[in-house]
This record gives C-alpha cells, structure tokens and sequence, in this order.
C-alpha cells in the first residue's frame, strides 16, 4: 500500500507494528473459529478414533481397534463399498449429463435462460427434506416411475420396488443427485463461453466435424472446470447422508447405508464416538487419496491457458 | 439445400432433447403441486398432472394442529429465528476474512491463506462428533436459541463464502481503496465505505445461497434439536412423513411444499444472482 508510506515517517515504532499486522486484526475471527471450531475438533476426532470413547462411559481403553473391526466387521467394509459404488454411478452420471446439456445449450439456442431456470432448480431443492418427501413418493411401487415403466411397456412390466429391493435403492440415492445436475452445468456452460470461438471457425476450415470438435477443442480447453467439478463431486457424494437417511434409512438390508450414515448411527445412536471418528477418518483419508490422485494427475490432462 | 435440410434436423434435435430433459427434470415438481390438491385415492393412481377431484383437504389437514407441540407455523419461526443469524453472520463474517485476506500482507498470511484453502475440503463428518462434544460441553445441545447451529458463523467456519469473496475482492480495483486511504480513511472506513457497496452484489449472493443451504440443512437441526416444540420444517416435514405413511400424502406433500415455497419465491427474484454467483466463485484462482 503506496498510500502508508508518507505518513510512515513521523510513526512510533508500535504504529508501525499495528500498520504491518492490521490485515492481522481482521483475521481475527476466522483464526478463533478455525482453532475452536475445526483445528481442534479435527485432532480430538484423530485422537478418539484411536480410543473406544463413548459419550456415556468415556475412554478406558487405547489402541487400533476401531480401525482393526472396520476392515473385519461386515456392516462397515460393506458400507464402504456402497458409498464407492454410490460415488462411482453418482459423480460420472452426473458430470457427463451436465456437460450435454450445457454443450447443446451453448449453441445459440432462444430461450437460454429459461432452460437454465429450470435445469438448476433441482440443485436449489434437491438438499431439502421436502424433495426427499417427493422422491419417496415417485418410487413408491405405484408411485410415478412405475406407473411410468409401466404405461411405455405396455403393462409388460411392472418395474422393481425401489425403496423395498437390495438391488435398486442405491439407485434412488443416485438418481437423486444426478437429477441435481444443474450446478455442475451452470459452471460447465460458463467455461463453455470462454472457448475462443476461433479456435472453432479453424477446425471448420480444416474439415473437422462436430463430434472431433467436440473431443478435440472443447474438452481439453475446459478440462479445469472438469477438474474442479470432479473434485467437489468426489468430495460431496463421499459425505452424502440426506438422502440414505430420509429416503430408504440406509435400507433394505443396509443396502443404502452410506458412510457418513454408518457415523451417524455409531456416533449418536449407539453412542460409540470412538469407532465413529475411526469411520469417519477412514473416509477423509480415502477422500484425501482420491483429490492427490486428481491433482497429481492434473499435470497429464488438464490444460491452463494461462500457466501460472 | 442438403446443408440446410441437415441443419434443420440438428436444430430441432437439439431443442427436442433440451425439452425432454426439462420435463424430466421439472415434472416431478409440477406433480408434487398437483398431487397436493389432489383426493388421496387419485394421487397414486395415474401419472397425469389433472385434477378429477380438486380438494383443499390437503392443505386443510397440513395446516391443522395434530395435538403435538408443534404445527407448521411454529416449525417455519423455528426455522427462520436460526436461518436468519445464520445468514447476517455469515456474510459479515466472510466479508471481514476476505477483507483481511484480500488486501492486506503480513508475515504468515501465506501459511494462513492455505490453510483456510484446505479447509475447504476438510468434510463436516469428520468433525461432527467433537462439536457435538463442545456444544455439550457449552450446554448448547437443545438450546432453546438454537446456539449450536448459528454461532459459530459469526467466526468465518464456512470457508466457501470467505473464498468466494475473496475471488470478487479481486476485481474491485486496489486504486479505489488507495484513493479512500489518501482521503483519510483508515482500514475500517475503508472495508466498509468503498468496499462493501463494491462487494454488495456478491454479498447478496453469498446470503442467497447461505440462506438456501441453512434452510435445507438437515444433519445441523437433527443433532442439535430434540424438544419437538423447538423443531424446524426440516425435522417437522420428516416426523410427518415418518408419522403416517402410506396414508395421507396430500396432507405430506402439501406440507413439503409449504416448506419450500419461501426458497422458490426468494429463487424466482433472484436467479441470476444465483447463476453468477456459482460461476464467479469457481472460474478463477
């Protein structure tokens, strides 16, 4: 800042000090609400997870065992592997979908704003118990998929029962926040406009038709925004509770029992905090390998125009 | 004329998927609407949006007191009386970390700066049981203020709105607080003479937004609420439902919708606050 330079001179070394840290000052209250409300919580949810902490008895007991039932007890590695088959239908679906649309809208098409409206509704809505309602209604076995199943198969078929069968009720979750897609398509579609429209005109010339365009200019010139889309999706579908909860409970036969549900119920249903923060851990350090695997692969595909 | 004929065929392609797919998104919606007027042994009983049987019996019985301790006007001033601190602090607080953060040099702010980043992608999960453990320890669990869920806004916790701000921090030219500076403001005069009306429109998006997510938050009212009098829509729109399955689902719906008809109203005003906010909030940095 030019400006404090002037007046600098005439300054009591204390002035000078409270001139060099006064950003300092307005930091304040983010550094105690970083100490209070995260630093510290985050090395108490480290340090019970190595302990059997229970809200009601404490601790009287250290050591591995939480980690060591997590990767022996059924209900947990197959909670694991749910909210990776959850995450891997999930985030894909998700990006692709909202690429489409936005790719198709990007073309000079009337009334833009108004798909967009109606596109990023969902995204608004979605996290809301209200919607979790609605869902549970549109996949009753009557509800309005299966009516819907049956009405194009000409009562051939009568469609699963979503909310009662193993095999389907991840799926509701999944449709749940893939039909959420609006967000990721308002970011895609804005990188979208930022492509140079010459680079297009060039392939053009060049004989390139609209699915190598598509590939070959298109992609690689947004690859930050899929990068950064792929991230936050990673990260949310990992922690994803509303919809196991409210939907299906994490049923039939823990069939939607997602991670951050399983630490739900172990931390405050049966009040074991311990074996909840090994849970809870085990999933920030997938989620943390899963975003170095990004970054570090980032150098391989995503492009920067700028390179800085 | 083949060129033409073809560009026709992609045209109305493109159109026909972006309607499907708008359908698809939208129509869920618009039956919930429907089905809410709707008699409780026609609303499963076809997909169409029509209405044989108008009825408000839906809307009657959502609005009517079950005997409980709590009725849908209680549920939304309990809802509101932590969205609305929420939302205030938030945007002030963030506003004054990005401020710190946007425009100041001091030895250790790089350090700092990257930690606020990570802590962008630290999950809630994780710190989830020693909160509840602090808040227990202050006597905050089931306060009738609502004090775990709102206070801690007041010191920057949610790390996108300070990010966010500060990427908007960064368009607001440095001259304009050069000029203030040699006017005789001091920093604080500064903050909240030249940069707040210049940061306004992000700040109304950060209170957009943080608005729509305390109004959908779940897990926060489910952890910190148990006395059924002090339950927000949230957790009164999931005890209905839990409630009487299978039965009334005109009343259920009609009570969904009612809790989210404030987010679509304060949506439809303001949507493209909305849309530029996540835009400008992702693009750059």
């Amino acid at each position: 800042m030019k400006a404090n330079n002037a007046p600098a001179v005439g300054r009591t070394p204390f002035q000078k000090w409270c001139d060099k840290y006064q950003g300092l000052f307005y930091l304040i209250p983010w550094i105690i609400g970083f100490v209070v409300f995260k630093a510290v919580p985050f090395g108490q949810s480290l340090y019970y997870s190595f302990t059997d902490m229970n809200f009601f008895n404490g601790i009287s007991e250290y050591g591995l065992m939480n980690y060591i039932e997590a990767f022996t007890s059924d209900r947990i590695t197959k909670s694991l592997i749910t909210t990776f088959q959850y995450s891997f239908i999930t985030v894909p679906l998700k990006l692709v979908f909202a690429l489409f649309i936005a790719y198709i809208l990007n073309f000079n098409i009337k009334f833009v704003n108004l798909f967009r409206t109606v596109y990023y509704i969902p995204s608004i809505l979605g996290g809301s118990v209200a919607i979790a309602v609605l869902w549970r209604a549109v996949f009753r076995d009557d509800g309005l998929i299966n009516t819907l199943i049956k009405m194009l198969t000409f009562g051939a078929f009568d469609g699963p029962s979503w909310l009662s069968d193993p095999d389907y009720a991840l799926w509701v979750i999944c449709l749940l926040r893939v039909w959420q897609f609006g967000s990721a398509m308002v970011l895609f579609l804005a990188a979208l406009k930022g492509v140079p429209a010459d680079l297009y005109e060039a392939a053009t010339i060049d004989g390139a038709g609209k699915w190598r365009q598509f590939f070959s200019i298109t992609v690689p010139m947004i690859t930050p925004i899929i990068f950064y889309n792929l991230v936050t999706q990673i990260c949310q579908a990992f922690q994803e509770f509303n919809g196991p909860y409210i939907i299906t409970n994490g049923g039939p036969r823990n069939a939607t029992t997602l991670i951050a549900l399983l630490v739900y119920q172990y931390a405050f249903k049966q009040n074991e905090m311990g074996m909840a923060s090994a849970l809870a851990w085990i999933m920030f350090i997938i989620v943390c390998v899963l975003t170095i695997i990004a970054f570090t692969s980032q150098k391989k595909w995503v492009y920067y125009s700028d390179e800085r | 004329m083949g060129m033409k004929a073809a560009h026709r065929i992609a045209t109305f392609f493109k159109y026909f998927v972006l309607i499907l797919v708008g359908l698809i998104m939208i129509y869920p919606l618009l039956w919930m609407v429907s089905a809410t007027f709707k008699d409780n042994s026609e609303i499963f009983a076809g997909i169409s949006l029509w209405i044989k049987n108008p009825t408000l019996e839906g809307y009657r019985n959502a609005l009517n007191d079950f005997g409980g301790s709590i009725n849908i006007i209680q549920a939304m001033i309990n809802t509101y009386s932590y969205v609305i601190p929420k939302v205030i602090l938030t945007v002030v607080s963030a506003c004054i970390a990005a401020y710190g953060f946007g425009r100041f040099d001091f030895p250790g702010k790089k350090i700092m700066f990257s930690i606020m980043l990570s802590t962008l992608f630290l999950p809630q999960v994780v710190l989830n049981v020693p909160q509840f453990l602090l808040y227990n320890s202050f006597g905050w669990i089931n306060s009738p203020f609502y004090l775990a869920i709102w206070v801690h806004c007041a010191f920057a916790t949610e790390t996108y709105f300070v990010y966010q701000l500060i990427q908007f921090l960064r368009n607001v030219p440095r001259d304009l607080d050069e000029a203030a500076s040699i006017d005789g403001c001091n920093s604080f005069q500064t903050l909240y003479k030249v940069i707040v009306p210049m940061l306004l429109p992000a700040l109304v998006s950060c209170a957009l937004f943080q608005f729509m997510w305390s109004c959908n938050d779940f897990m926060g009212p489910l952890l910190y609420v148990s006395t059924p009098a002090k339950y927000p829509m949230s957790l009164f729109v999931k005890l209905s439902m839990d409630g009487d399955t299978g039965f009334a689902w005109n009343r259920i719906l009609a009570l969904s919708l009612i809790s989210i008809l404030p987010q679509l109203i304060v949506f439809f005003c303001a949507q493209d606050q909305f849309v530029e906010g996540i835009s400008a909030g992702a693009v750059k940095g």
